[in-house]
C-alpha cells in the first residue's frame, strides 16, 4: 500500500465519519463542528486528485465563508438563553430505508460501470490552467456568476433587512 | 489491496451524497437541511474533479466545480435570509410546523 492510497483512506474516512456524525448528532452546534472536519477531509481528497487550486478555493469559501454564515444562523434563530441546541428528527426508519436502498443502487452502478480512464500526468500547477478557461471558454458564465453574486448580496441583505 | 482509482472517489461521493439526503429527510431545524445541501453539492463537486482527473478530459471539470462552489456560497447567503425572516415569523425554524402561508 503506497503513502498515495494511505492518504486517501484517511481522508475519506475522515470525510464520511465527520458527515456521519453531522447528520445524527442531536446538538446543532455540534453538526456544524463536525461539518468543518467534513470541509477539511473533501479539501485532502481534491489535493490528492491533484486540483489544488479547487482545494485551496474550498478551504476559503466553505471554512472560512459558509460554515461561519451557518454558525450565525444557528445563534440567530435560537434563544441565546437555551443552553441546548436540539434539533427534532421524523421519519427515521423511512428515510434510512429509502436512502440505503438508494446508495446501494448507485454503488452498484459506479463499480458495474466501464468508465473510460485514461488519467494525464499529474500538472504542477492548475491555477494557469483554469484561468485560460475562464477567461477564454467560459467568459459569459463568469460574468453571469458575478452579476449573480452581486443580486444575491443585494437581495439577502435586503430580505435580512425587512 | 488495489491500488486507489477512479472507483474509489466516486463511491466516496456517493456515500457523502446519501448522507447529505438523510439529513435533509429526517433533520427538522432548517439549518440543518442546509448542512445536507452543503454535504451534497460537496458529493457532486467530488465527482467533478475526479473525472477531470482521471478521464484526460483537460479542467473543463475543475472550473464547473469552482462555479458550483460559488453558487453554493450565494444559495447558502439567501436561504440564511430567508431562515432569519421565518424565524421573525414563526419564533422557530422546524421545518414541520412551518405549515402557514398567510396568517
Amino acid at each position: 500500500m503506497s503513502v498515495y492510497d494511505l492518504m486517501f483512506y484517511l481522508f475519506a474516512a475522515l470525510t464520511l465519519v465527520s458527515a456521519f456524525f453531522v447528520v445524527t448528532l442531536r446538538n446543532i452546534v455540534h453538526s456544524a463542528f463536525f461539518l468543518l472536519f467534513t470541509f477539511f477531509g473533501v479539501v485532502g481528497l481534491y489535493v490528492l486528485l491533484a486540483a489544488d487550486f479547487i482545494a485551496i478555493v474550498q478551504l476559503v469559501v466553505y471554512v472560512g465563508g459558509i460554515l461561519i454564515l451557518l454558525l450565525f444562523g444557528v445563534m440567530l434563530t435560537n434563544k441565546i438563553t437555551n443552553v441546548q441546541i436540539k434539533t427534532g428528527t421524523f421519519q427515521l426508519l423511512p428515510s434510512i430505508i429509502g436512502v440505503g436502498l438508494f446508495l446501494g443502487i448507485l454503488v452498484e452502478t459506479m463499480i458495474n460501470t466501464k468508465w473510460k480512464v485514461s488519467p494525464a500526468e499529474i500538472p504542477t500547477t492548475t491555477a494557469y490552467s483554469i484561468g485560460t478557461l475562464l477567461l477564454q471558454d467560459y467568459v459569459v458564465v463568469f460574468e453571469l456568476l458575478g452579476i449573480l453574486l452581486l443580486i444575491a448580496l443585494i437581495g439577502a441583505a435586503s430580505m435580512a433587512r425587512r | 489491496m488495489i491500488h486507489v482509482g477512479l472507483n474509489h472517489f466516486l463511491i466516496v461521493s456517493a456515500i457523502l451524497f446519501s448522507f447529505g439526503i438523510f439529513g435533509i429527510v429526517t433533520r427538522k431545524n432548517a439549518v440543518m437541511v442546509l448542512m445536507g445541501i452543503e454535504l451534497i453539492l460537496n458529493a457532486a463537486n467530488i465527482n467533478f474533479v475526479a473525472f477531470a482527473r482521471y478521464g484526460n478530459l483537460g479542467y473543463n471539470g475543475q472550473v464547473m466545480a469552482l462555479f458550483i462552489i460559488i453558487l453554493a456560497a450565494a444559495e447558502a447567503a439567501i436561504a440564511l435570509a430567508i431562515v432569519l425572516n421565518v424565524y421573525k415569523n414563526f419564533s422557530n425554524v422546524n421545518v414541520d410546523e412551518i405549515d402557514n402561508l398567510k396568517e
